[in-house]
């Protein structure tokens, strides 16, 4: 009963949500949605009883991406009316409405197989965070560090790519070079 | 009401949808970018959902996976596009048609 | 023996194409004497075939290759030299040669001298084809070929449109005539199994009536084409814009003589069916007297000419109607000789008066050509049928063979146009010759022809002179294959009044043509009473006939291609080139798709994705409903 009422207000909410982040004009409208859309993601996680992963979505995507996006933000200088183009809503409409349709036919068929057999059984009695804690470094090791690389090259991407003056390195400098680089960049400057 | 799985199913899948409309139809490279936030959480709840109907972990193993990839790609991303801006001043995706032919 | 068969048959072909090398250069004299030697030595060789055979000598076959070979289809590459063929084969080449010694002379100024002689040359060639072949489809590839150089001939001075439209006529006007002919082939080979004369005619026996009816009827509707019968005789008379040794060779003695030709060929069939050969001595005696009403009053002196050689076909076929084959062979033979030396003298009177074809512009000329005058009145008096020259014998029995055979009505038409013909030829002869000079008013200057023209009509002229005497060992020769049959009228008393009395009928009409023309002062102007009286006027637009064929036939069917050209343009053209759009537009709307713009293709790539998940939720329905939609199409026959 809990779950059902649940389960229906956080629907409700996450495709409204949603739903402005994709039909705003307004880009800092849209941001904001987003960032509640996820919380309310999150809230589903809860009732589907995996805890860990709620958790993990609320700090990596409700906190460091939005936090990232707000920044993209303000560098963009996007807290102006965002032009939509002269296309054709009736495409965009038509197509994900018939992909919509489609997928949902295709889950509410009875074309599942109902001979599934789990792969890795949740453990009875351990709470979800432990038995995660259990597949993940072991069955899932390889992927887990492949991960771990992936998010590292991310961050050397990031930095590299936003980064400016990377030639030189001020730690290897003395005092004097140093003094000379801010009173060139002054020159510059004014 | 028992919720059911296809009760989940449908709800991804209308997120699913909402996402496409986003990115079909928006012009700001930014917020396409939302678009795409919105096609993998959608994707994720899905995972989820099948992991706890059917009593298997390994949905929510590829919904971790799936976040952590999503901030990677979020963070190379925005710097492609930082880079992008100083050159040319605007994230407008009609303007950027170099590769037309 | 073969050889000279190969000679007669292949110098024409080689003379040809040797002339044919020089089409594109100015005018070479030798071209004209070696196309002319060549076609001298397929005389000889014909003369000794015709020695040949006249001896009593076996028909000559050959078979020089096979044509075609398919399935119960057998047709060869064959020639035949029997007595039939062997009489068209010297005809043929003694005119021609005389032709081109002629045309020598006559092309003398001519730009297009060496094309002339490619042509003439080809034309002989065809005719040899047609007379010597032993099988129908022989015979129309000769007939094809002579139709084709006629047209080269008569077009020959392409660049005035006169003659291009002429030829156009003559051409087209054969074409629809060798359609009845291609169906009355394709029915021999149907019902007999052959081409070949040797194994059809006999096995025509077997046949009933009816079928023998239809193969005659459209046998004959080629021949009515290629002889210039009614309705399809308006060629003849328009074809006269080709130079003139072209009317001497194609239109007096040989192509219109190809139809004559095919009918005599196939005597065996038309025996078997009388009433078809009635029906075309009646029409042969109708063109007679048609032809020659026309001939009356045409101011035009080829037309005349013309005209009365259409009179004399209609003769001929009068005389193969009746069953007379023999007769309408030697007439052919006797009337080609003194045709071309008509038209041949006709030529020199051209040449002599620039060009000008009007015989009342001309006059008293008998003093300036002596030569061509002498020839021209023999001529003529040959073509009236007077006794002894060769006309004589070969028309009078054509009478008697009708009025032997009791059709009086034949009788009494063909006896009427011998009057005419009598009095047309000398108005003619009488207002060139004799009588004031009227030409002296346009300041024409005659000259009589080149030495060596005239000495090469002369075998013309004698034989016109002499060829009555023939007609006894003609008739020995040919009396084994054409069924050749007396003609004894009853009592030699009807046979004397016939003689005489057609003789003094004939005498009547020149002595009135000479009277009427002899003193011809002025040169008519269109007001006299006579030209506009109804039957002149009649006459001298043919009857209204050519003008019948613009209005009715020509006009509306222009129209209706004009019409069928719009459908063309707008339909298949259209469809063409909306298949052609299809694809450019197909890309230029595809192009899109590489536009360089995220957001389209993004919009492309979610379109996709439907297909896939279309692709999806059919293919899986299909499964698992696959026992009923099997059930299904077995129950739709699938």
């Amino acid at each position: 009963m809990f779950e059902a009422v649940a389960f229906y207000l956080f629907a409700f909410l996450t495709i409204a949500m949603f739903s402005i982040t994709v039909m705003t004009s307004q880009a800092l409208y849209a941001l904001t949605a987003l960032a509640a859309g996820m919380i309310f993601i999150s809230a589903f996680f809860f009732i589907l009883g995996a805890d860990f992963l709620g958790a993990v979505q609320i700090i990596v995507y409700t906190g460091a991406v939005m936090a990232l996006y707000a920044f993209g933000m303000m560098f963009f200088d996007t807290t102006r009316d965002v032009k939509e183009k002269k296309g054709n809503k009736f495409i965009i409409i038509g197509l994900s409405t018939l992909a919509a349709v489609m997928v949902v036919a295709i889950f509410t068929a009875p074309l599942i197989s109902t001979n599934m057999t789990a792969f890795y059984p949740m453990i009875e009695g351990a709470g979800n965070t432990q038995t995660v804690g259990l597949v993940l470094f072991t069955k899932y090791l390889i992927p887990f560090e492949v991960a771990a690389v992936m998010l590292l090259v991310a961050m050397i991407a990031g930095i590299v790519l936003a980064g400016k003056k990377m030639d030189l390195s001020l730690t290897l400098m003395n005092a004097e070079e140093i003094v000379e680089i801010e009173e060139k960049d002054k020159k510059v400057l004014s | 009401m028992e919720i059911g799985l296809n009760h989940y199913l449908v709800l991804s899948t209308i997120l699913f949808a909402i996402g496409l409309v986003g990115v079909m139809r928006r012009k700001n490279l930014l917020l396409l970018f939302f678009a795409t936030e919105i096609l993998l959480n959608s994707v994720n709840i899905a995972f989820a959902a099948i992991s706890h109907y059917y009593g298997d972990l390994t949905g929510q193993m590829f919904a971790f996976f799936v976040i952590a990839i999503a901030a990677s790609e979020l963070a190379v991303g925005l710097g492609l596009l930082i880079v992008w801006y100083k050159r040319h001043g605007n994230i407008d995706l009609d303007t950027m048609t170099s590769m037309r032919g | 023996m073969e050889i000279y068969l190969y000679i007669a048959l292949f110098a024409p072909l080689v003379s040809s194409m040797f002339s044919a090398l020089f089409t594109n250069t100015p005018k070479k004299q030798f071209v004209g004497i070696v196309a002319s030697s060549l076609i001298l030595t397929a005389f000889t060789a014909s003369s000794i075939l015709l020695m040949h055979i006249l001896d009593g000598g076996e028909p000559i076959h050959v078979e020089m290759m096979t044509w075609m070979a398919t399935g119960n289809l057998y047709i060869p590459f064959g020639f035949v030299v029997d007595q039939i063929s062997v009489t068209m084969m010297m005809v043929v080449t003694l005119v021609s040669s005389i032709v081109h010694i002629y045309s020598i002379g006559y092309m003398d100024h001519d730009k297009g001298f060496n094309r002339f002689f490619a042509w003439l040359s080809a034309f002989v060639f065809s005719m040899m084809i047609l007379v010597m072949s032993d099988n129908f489809a022989g015979l129309f590839i000769g007939w094809e070929g002579v139709g084709l150089c006629s047209w080269g001939l008569i077009g020959f001075w392409f660049h005035k449109e006169v003659a291009t439209w002429a030829a156009n006529e003559a051409f087209i006007m054969n074409r629809i005539a060798d359609l009845g002919m291609l169906i009355g082939i394709f029915l021999v080979y149907w019902n007999t199994g052959s081409l070949q004369y040797d194994l059809a005619f006999p096995a025509m026996q077997h046949l009933d009536t009816a079928t023998l009816t239809w193969i005659g009827i459209f046998l004959f509707v080629g021949a009515m084409g290629k002889s210039a019968q009614f309705p399809l005789h308006t060629w003849l008379a328009d074809a006269m814009e080709g130079p003139t040794p072209v009317s001497a060779l194609i239109h007096a003695a040989t192509m219109v003589t190809a139809g004559v030709y095919l009918v005599i060929r196939s005597n065996e069939l038309y025996s078997l069916i009388p009433h078809v050969g009635l029906f075309i001595a009646s029409l042969g005696a109708f063109v007679a007297l048609f032809a020659a009403s026309m001939a009356l009053v045409n101011r035009d002196m080829k037309r005349v000419i013309a005209y009365s050689t259409l009179s004399q076909l209609g003769y001929m076929f009068a005389a193969a109607g009746l069953g007379a084959y023999w007769v309408a062979l030697f007439h052919l033979m006797a009337h080609a000789f003194f045709k071309a030396l008509l038209f041949l003298g006709a030529g020199n009177v051209m040449h002599a008066m620039d060009n000008e074809l009007d015989p009342f512009k001309m006059g008293g000329l008998k003093k300036v050509m002596k030569g061509t005058w002498i020839m021209m009145t023999i001529a003529s008096l040959a073509l009236a049928g007077v006794v002894p020259f060769a006309g004589f014998f070969s028309k009078d029995t054509i009478l008697e063979a009708a009025f032997a055979e009791h059709h009086y009505v034949i009788y009494g038409v063909l006896l009427f146009t011998a009057g005419l013909t009598a009095f047309y030829s000398f108005r003619l002869v009488a207002l060139i010759f004799h009588g004031e000079e009227r030409y002296k008013i346009f300041g024409i200057h005659p000259h009589e022809a080149y030495k060596f023209m005239l000495v090469g009509m002369s075998p013309l002229l004698i034989l016109a002179m002499i060829a009555g005497v023939f007609q006894v060992p003609f008739f020995n020769m040919v009396e084994e294959i054409l069924g050749a049959t007396e003609y004894h009228i009853h009592s030699h008393t009807t046979l004397w009044i016939m003689l005489v009395g057609t003789q003094v009928f004939v005498g009547i009409a020149i002595m009135y043509a000479y009277k009427k023309y002899m003193s011809q002062h002025s040169v008519p102007d269109g007001t006299s009473p006579m030209e506009n009286s109804f039957m002149y006027k009649l006459l001298i637009n043919q009857y209204y006939i050519p003008y019948g064929y613009e209005e009715y036939i020509v006009k509306p069917y222009n129209e209706l291609s004009a019409v069928l050209w719009k459908v063309d343009q707008k339909v298949v053209d259209a469809t063409v080139d909306g298949i052609a759009n299809i694809f450019y537009s197909t890309g230029e709307n595809t192009r899109d798709m590489q536009s360089g713009n995220l957001s389209t293709m993004l919009k492309w790539m979610v379109a996709g994705t439907v297909v896939l998940l279309s692709f999806a939720v059919v293919f899986g329905l299909a499964a698992r409903y696959s026992d009923e939609i099997l059930a299904i199409l077995s129950g739709l026959g699938v």
